[in-house]
Formats: C-alpha cells, sequence, structure tokens
C-alpha cells in the first residue's frame, strides 16, 4: 500500500544523498529527485481533489503517541503549487550553477524541498519544529552558496533571526505539551479551552512564526537575504518559503487556536499587514535592483495575506470559505508570479552582468520572452484581470466593506497603485529607444551583453510560470473552492 | 492536590522556572547583544532554556520513570541547535576572514 | 537613545516572564497529571526495545529522527558549500599525543558500547555519535588536519549514511506492506541497531566534519603551517 503522503517526504530525502554521495551526478540526480516528488504531490492533491482528507499514522503509532502526516484542501492546494513551481525552478538551475556550485546547491535544494512538504503535511506540533529548522538551515545554506559577503552576511542574519523564531515556537510547544499532554494537532485543538494557557502558547507559537513570514515589523531580514542570494534561490524563499511560514500561522489560527482568538489579535495582524502592504510597495517602488524590487513586493504580498485575518475573524460562516478560498488563491498566484519574476531577473542578470534597473534596458529588449514573463508577473502582482491576485483582491475589498472594516480598504488600493508604479518602471526599459547616458556607455554595455547566451529552455520556464499564475489560475479558479471542502473521513 | 506530589513539584517549578529565566535572558542578550559570538551563545542559552522546561514537565518523583516523551524532544532540539550553531558559525567565520 | 531602549527591552521580557512563569505554575499545579508517560510506557514492550526514551526516539516519534538526521546532514552540506577548510593546527607535543593516543581509542570504544547499551539503558545512535565528534575534534586538536575522517568521497557517503538507511529502511517496510516506518515486532530490535549504527556513523562524521568549518582538502593537498611543533 502506498503512503502517497510519507512518500513526498522520503523522496527528495532520498535524492538529496544521492546527489551528496554522488556528486559528479548531481544534477540527474536532482532532477529525477525532482520529478519523483512532484508525482507524489501531485498524487496527494488529486486523491484530496476526489473529495476526502488524507491522514496517515506513521509506526502505525495512532496519535497522541505517533506522529502524523495529514493533508486537507489547503494543504494540498500549496503543496501541489509549491511542488510545481519548486520543479520548474529545478528545470531552470540545470543550466544555472556552474560545476562549482552545482554539487552543493543540489543536496541542499532537495532537503530544503523535503521541509517543504514535510511542513505542508505536518500534523505534529513538535515534528513542526523540526521542520522549520530543516527549512531554516538549508534555505540560509542556499542563499549564501555565492559566496559573496554582502550575501553571506545577510543570510547569516536570516539563520539567526530563524533560530529566534524556532526557539520561541519551542517554547510554545512545550508549554502546550505540559498543559494539554499531546503533540497531535487535531488532539491539541480539541483539548484546548480559552484561558491563559491559550493565550501564552498562541503568543508563542504565532509570534516565531511571525519572525519566519516576515511579517511587518519583522520584515527587517527579507529584502537583503532574498536580493543577495543566487536567483533560483531568491525564487524559492520568496514564492515558497515565506508562503509556509504563513501557511502555519493561517493553520494554527484556523485549526488549533479557534475557539481562543478574538478580535483584538486579528485586528493586530491586520493592522501589521496594512504596514506591510504601504511600506513593502514604498520600497519596492523606491528600489534600485530589481531583485531588491521583488523582495519588497514579497514583503507588500505577505501583507495583503495577513489582512485576511481581521475579515475571518468577523465574517459569518457562509463567507469563511470565501474569504478562505481568496487566500489561498492569492498565494497560489503570488507562488508563480513571485518566483517567475526572480527567475526572469536571474536571466535579465546574467545577461546584463547586473541588476540596476535602470540600465537593464537594451537586455530586457535583447529577451522578448523574459520581457513578456516579467510583464505577465506584473499583472499577477497587481492584480489585473484576470489574474487570480484580481479575484482575491475583490473578495478582499468587498468583504471588507461589506462587513464594515473598511478601513482596511484604503491600504489595499495604495498597494496596488503603488504597485503598478513599480512594475511599469521595470517595464518602461523595454519600450525605451536610443542611448541614454551616451554612446560610449551604451557601446560598452552591449559589448559585454554580446557573448552571453540565455538557454531557450531557460527562459521559457518564468514564462511558463506567469502563464499560470495570470491565466490557469484567473480562469479556473472555481475547483479551489471544491478543494477547500475536502474533509477527514 | 495530594500530598506525596509536594516535592515532585517543588523541582518541577525549580527547574521550570529557572529555564523560562534561561530563555528570557537568552532573548534579552540576543536583541541587545552586537557581536556574532554573544548572539549564537545567546541562542543556545534560550534553547537550554526550553529544554529546561522540558526535563521539569517530565520529571514525576524520584521513585518513578520519567515521562520519556520529552526527554525524547530534548535530545531531538539538542542535535538540532547543534547543528545551527555549527552553520552559523562557518557562515560568521567567512565574513570575518573575507577572502581567504 | 540606546540606554532607553535597553531599558524598554528589560522591562518588556520581565513583563512577558512574570505571565510566563504565572502560566507555568499553572499548569504544574492543575490537572495535567501524567501527559503521555503511562500511554508511552505501558507500550515500550511492542517497540523492541527497552529503554523508554530509545522506544521513542526511534519507533513511536521515528519520523522525527529522520528529520533530525536531514538536519545535521544540512548543516554539514552548509558547512562544505561556504568553501575550503581551514588550515590545521601544529602537530602536538608531547603530552598531548600521549594523551591522544590513550583518549581517542577509548573514546571510540565507548561510542561502541553507547550504541549497543542505549537499547535497554541510557544511551544511544546521539551519545555515541557525539562521543565521535569529541574524538574527531580532539584529534583535530592535536595536529591531524582531517580530524580522523577518511577521504572525500567516503566521508560523503558517511554524513548520508543515517539518511539513507533510515529511509530505505521506511520505504522497504512500507513496500511490504508494514507501512512508512512500521516495525514489526519481530525485527524491531535489530531493525533499530541498524539504523542507530548507520546513524552513530553519521553523526560522529557530522559533528568532526563541521569542525572544520569547510571542504576538507584531498589528503594529498593538505597543507601544514609553517615552523615546527611547539615546544
Amino acid at each position: 500500500m502506498i503512503d502517497w503522503l510519507a512518500l513526498a517526504v522520503a523522496l527528495p530525502l532520498l535524492g538529496a544523498v544521492g546527489a551528496v554521495m554522488l556528486p559528479g551526478r548531481a544534477p540527474a540526480i536532482g532532477l529525477a529527485g525532482a520529478v519523483l516528488t512532484t508525482s507524489a504531490a501531485l498524487s496527494v492533491g488529486l486523491l484530496v481533489a476526489q473529495g476526502t482528507a488524507l491522514r496517515s499514522d506513521l509506526g502505525g503509532w495512532g496519535a497522541p503517541l505517533g506522529i502524523a502526516l495529514a493533508a486537507d484542501g489547503l494543504s494540498a492546494a500549496l503543496l501541489v503549487m509549491a511542488n510545481l513551481v519548486a520543479l520548474c525552478i529545478s528545470v531552470y538551475a540545470l543550466d544555472y550553477f556552474g560545476a562549482g556550485s552545482r554539487r552543493h546547491f543540489w543536496p541542499l535544494w532537495l532537503l530544503l524541498w523535503a521541509a517543504l512538504n514535510g511542513l505542508f503535511l505536518a500534523a505534529d506540533l513538535f515534528n513542526l519544529y523540526v521542520t522549520l529548522e530543516l527549512l531554516g538551515i538549508s534555505a540560509a545554506a542556499l542563499g549564501a552558496l555565492t559566496g559573496r559577503p554582502e550575501a553571506v552576511g545577510a543570510n547569516l542574519r536570516y539563520l539567526l533571526v530563524g533560530l529566534l523564531g524556532s526557539m520561541t515556537y519551542l517554547l510554545g510547544v512545550a508549554l502546550l505539551y505540559a498543559g494539554l499532554g499531546t503533540l497531535d494537532l487535531k488532539l491539541a485543538a480539541a483539548a484546548l479551552t480559552p484561558g491563559p494557557l491559550a493565550w501564552t502558547v498562541f503568543a508563542l507559537m504565532v509570534g516565531g512564526l511571525l519572525l519566519k513570514a516576515a511579517l511587518f515589523p519583522l520584515h527587517f531580514w527579507l529584502p537583503p537575504a532574498h536580493a543577495q542570494a543566487p536567483a533560483p534561490v531568491s525564487a524559492a524563499l520568496s514564492a515558497l518559503v515565506v508562503k509556509a511560514a504563513f501557511y502555519l500561522v493561517l493553520r494554527l489560527w484556523v485549526d488549533l487556536f479557534g475557539a481562543v482568538t478574538d478580535g483584538g489579535a486579528a485586528t493586530l495582524l491586520g493592522a501589521l499587514g496594512t504596514g506591510a502592504v504601504v511600506w513593502g510597495s514604498w520600497r519596492a517602488f523606491r528600489a534600485e535592483r530589481l531583485k531588491l524590487l521583488a523582495a519588497y513586493s514579497t514583503v507588500a504580498q505577505v501583507g495583503y495575506l495577513f489582512l485576511f485575518f481581521p475579515l475571518l475573524a468577523e465574517a459569518p460562516a457562509t463567507q469563511r470559505q470565501d474569504l478562505l478560498g481568496a487566500v489561498l488563491l492569492l498565494a497560489l498566484t503570488h507562488g508563480f508570479a513571485k518566483a517567475g519574476l526572480f527567475l526572469s531577473a536571474g536571466l535579465l542578470q546574467k545577461a546584463a552582468g547586473h541588476d540596476r534597473i535602470a540600465d537593464l534596458g537594451p537586455s530586457i529588449q535583447g529577451l522578448p520572452a523574459v520581457a513578456l514573463a516579467i510583464g505577465l508577473a506584473g499583472v499577477a502582482l497587481v492584480g489585473l484581470p484576470p489574474s487570480g491576485t484580481f479575484i482575491a483582491k475583490w473578495v478582499l475589498l468587498s468583504s471588507a466593506i461589506g462587513s464594515g472594516q473598511w478601513w482596511w480598504a484604503p491600504a489595499v488600493v495604495l498597494g496596488t497603485l503603488l504597485a503598478s508604479a513599480y512594475v511599469f518602471r521595470v517595464l518602461a526599459n523595454a519600450f525605451e529607444r536610443g542611448p541614454r547616458h551616451g554612446s560610449l556607455h551604451d557601446a560598452r554595455g552591449e559589448l559585454a551583453a554580446a557573448p552571453v547566451s540565455i538557454g531557450r529552455l531557460a527562459q521559457a520556464v518564468p514564462l511558463l510560470m506567469t502563464l499560470i499564475a495570470v491565466a490557469v489560475l484567473g480562469l479556473e479558479a472555481e475547483p479551489l473552492w471544491d478543494l477547500l471542502q475536502a474533509r477527514s473521513p | 492536590m495530594p500530598a506525596g506530589r509536594t516535592p515532585v513539584l517543588i523541582t518541577q517549578l525549580i527547574y521550570g522556572l529557572g529555564g523560562l529565566v534561561l530563555f528570557l535572558i537568552g532573548i534579552w542578550s540576543f536583541l541587545v547583544h552586537e557581536p556574532l559570538l554573544r548572539k549564537l551563545i545567546a541562542l543556545n542559552v534560550m534553547g537550554a532554556g526550553v529544554f529546561h522546561v522540558l526535563i521539569a514537565v517530565a520529571y514525576r518523583g524520584l521513585e518513578t520513570i520519567p515521562d520519556p516523551v520529552p526527554h525524547a524532544l530534548v535530545l531531538t532540539g539538542i542535535v538540532v541547535a547543534v547543528s545551527a550553531t555549527a552553520l552559523a558559525l562557518t557562515l560568521g567565520l567567512r565574513l570575518g576572514h573575507g577572502d581567504d | 537613545m540606546m540606554a532607553v531602549r535597553n531599558l524598554l527591552i528589560v522591562a518588556a521580557l520581565a513583563g512577558i516572564g512574570v505571565a510566563l512563569a504565572w502560566v507555568l505554575w499553572g499548569i504544574l499545579t492543575g490537572p495535567a497529571g501524567d501527559r503521555l508517560a503511562d500511554l508511552a510506557l505501558a507500550r515500550v514492550p511492542e517497540t523492541g526495545v527497552s529503554n523508554p526514551v530509545t522506544s521513542v526516539l526511534l519507533n513511536f516519534r521515528a519520523y522525527d529522527t529522520l528529520l533530525e538526521l536531514a538536519v545535521l546532514l544540512a548543516a554539514a552540506l552548509g558547512v562544505w558549500s561556504t568553501g575550503k577548510a581551514l588550515p590545521g593546527f601544529l602537530p602536538a607535543g608531547e603530552v598531548l599525543r600521549g594523551l591522544t593516543a590513550t583518549v581517542v581509542p577509548l573514546l571510540v570504544l565507548s561510542a561502541g558500547y553507547m550504541l549497543w547499551v542505549g537499547a535497554h539503558a541510557p544511551g544511544g545512535a546521539f551519545q555515541a555519535g557525539a562521543l565521535l565528534g569529541a574524538a574527531g575534534v580532539l584529534l583535530r586538536l592535536s595536529g591531524q588536519p582531517s580530524a580522523g575522517l577518511p577521504a572525500l568521497p567516503w566521508l560523503r557517503v558517511g554524513v548520508g549514511l543515517g539518511v539513507l538507511v533510515f529511509t530505505l529502511a521506511a520505504l522497504v517496510l512500507m513496500a511490504m506492506g508494514a507501512g512508512f516506518l512500521t516495525f514489526p515486532l519481530g525485527i524491531a530490535k535489530w531493525l533499530i541497531l541498524v539504523i542507530e549504527t548507520a546513524a552513530t556513523l553519521a553523526i560522529g562524521a557530522t559533528l568532526a566534519a563541521v569542525y572544520l568549518a569547510g571542504e576538507p582538502l584531498p589528503a594529498s593537498d593538505a597543507p601544514c603551517r609553517q615552523g615546527g611543533p611547539r615546544s
């Protein structure tokens, strides 16, 4: 009997070990591991899509003694998105890394992937801690892969901040076990009653996770770390790793602390989300470099995700499914779009030798597929129809105004305007003609750009991803709402 | 509560509250001190604090076998903390030495 | 300004501390009772080992241990990705060399004992691996640049061995119908021993390898420091 949940974690682990022991064949083993893992994740998604949530008791010991893996609609959808994005990143990375870095990238990348899958499928609170640590360590190591001092420094800070968050989360788990006698998510949710214990555990666990999700003002570590990492790693960090931390906050909020949380905490999260949207969008607008712009855009997008919490807290039961569907759609769309943007930025950086937005004109014009990908990513980030972001923001705004909490709306509008501004800033270079600073500067730039050829496959990948974000997720969003209905057998 | 539980409770409180104090000292040091090594020591002290709390929760008296689950959690936590510290130290080393 | 900020931090943490202490007091004096202890201790005979902590680590919560070995592997890979290993220490003087020659074999022997005894007394893979790691650190401190580790191709096998054996065992059990990480009672003891042996080697190799702070050079290229041994 095949346990697809366990396979989704075991296959990338095996791939990582294979890539470690056979470094000469690391890319081939890495790609094979990527394909197999994605198949396992797709199987999980298909099974859940047929209506029932999955649960697997590892070791045959039921909860509370053993550890369980579980997948319902929410986690299955994010699992599928994460694996498809990771597969695209893997294909892109085949060409990206030189001979020296390859043997380091692939095993760490597969370990990061195993941690992601393990996180989305986890149903045990201490197991989540170990998974979070695996995620943090491999992400920081990958981010520092270029070896440049700025990259190492930024990712060291990421590692330290991540450890602070994990330790806080762990204290919450310790107190929860002390008070309830179980580490299983479902059993703990059943046993938890409102009171000082619930509040303390909630503050510790969610507080630790907010550091990892980079919610304003705890976002300071994100822009340098994501901007300095190699492009495939930046894509994974912004699109997947940060999303995983947000998923955990959402999961704990809805499943574990559902009876406990009230409007106060939700309003706080909403207020911080507003700050993230405004501050992140403004800094993105002011950014000089493309990857830094994309990183700040992630800060803003995380803010949008957290804006759903106050609405969820006030919404009647009928509207909750709509809101959950919208936040899921926003997370999925942003995953594909942001990864596509970072991969495109990586291609431009390779072609031009730098990623200063003002000087990227010749490179963008030389790579029309990449320009199109950036354009589509921009559509998805701003929230123009038919992208999934448009639907999600529509639900967000109508729910805010409909439930009388209109004060969340101005931030969304302002953030969208700023997003349009910074997207057009980047794309404006694609339409420029003629020299800007003087012919000598441009002649040198073009000479430097000419010999570097960007593979067709590498260009196709971000284009495909942003197409999914804009077209597929926007037009085919209906099944998501059905997916969320999947209940335990 | 039963009278026989008091010595157990006192021991649990000593180690549990001591663990919380360590945890808070760790956070304070992490936020206040700048050098990398001090931040890493602060994180490890935080970890030690959480492990103290877990061990305190596991204690059930001198005659009773303690709860094995928190002990296993602490073992796992120690290994994870050591791994993370090793990576952080190496990254810090590379920063300090520049381009050797 | 800094003094005000530090004061605010101390005040905030003191407040949080009081709240946490109150919650902990409430928990410990409350009715939580024995939590999972009785349930776990009652089912220890079904795990194949008699040490309760080993049965939790290697049977009830074996998945946690698998991921933990993966964390160790990730740390080793991360350390290797930062660059080459630092040059070693000077060769040891008389006293250190003599002590090392005595202590390291004892450490290795103790590690083996720890591994074996972990099934029925305090001990196990992590303790044994830590002893092996300590032996490696001692060797490096006394002048051996490779910390007693094998050359790179074999070292790669060494650090990955724990995750490899554990995952393969779990997958084989799943293919045989028992379930992922479900150890049938008859073979549980030996299966756990095999997994723990692989884990011990991996943990010892990893702990010694990260002490090098980088990827080891091939044996012939290991640089020696200038000058002779310290007298």
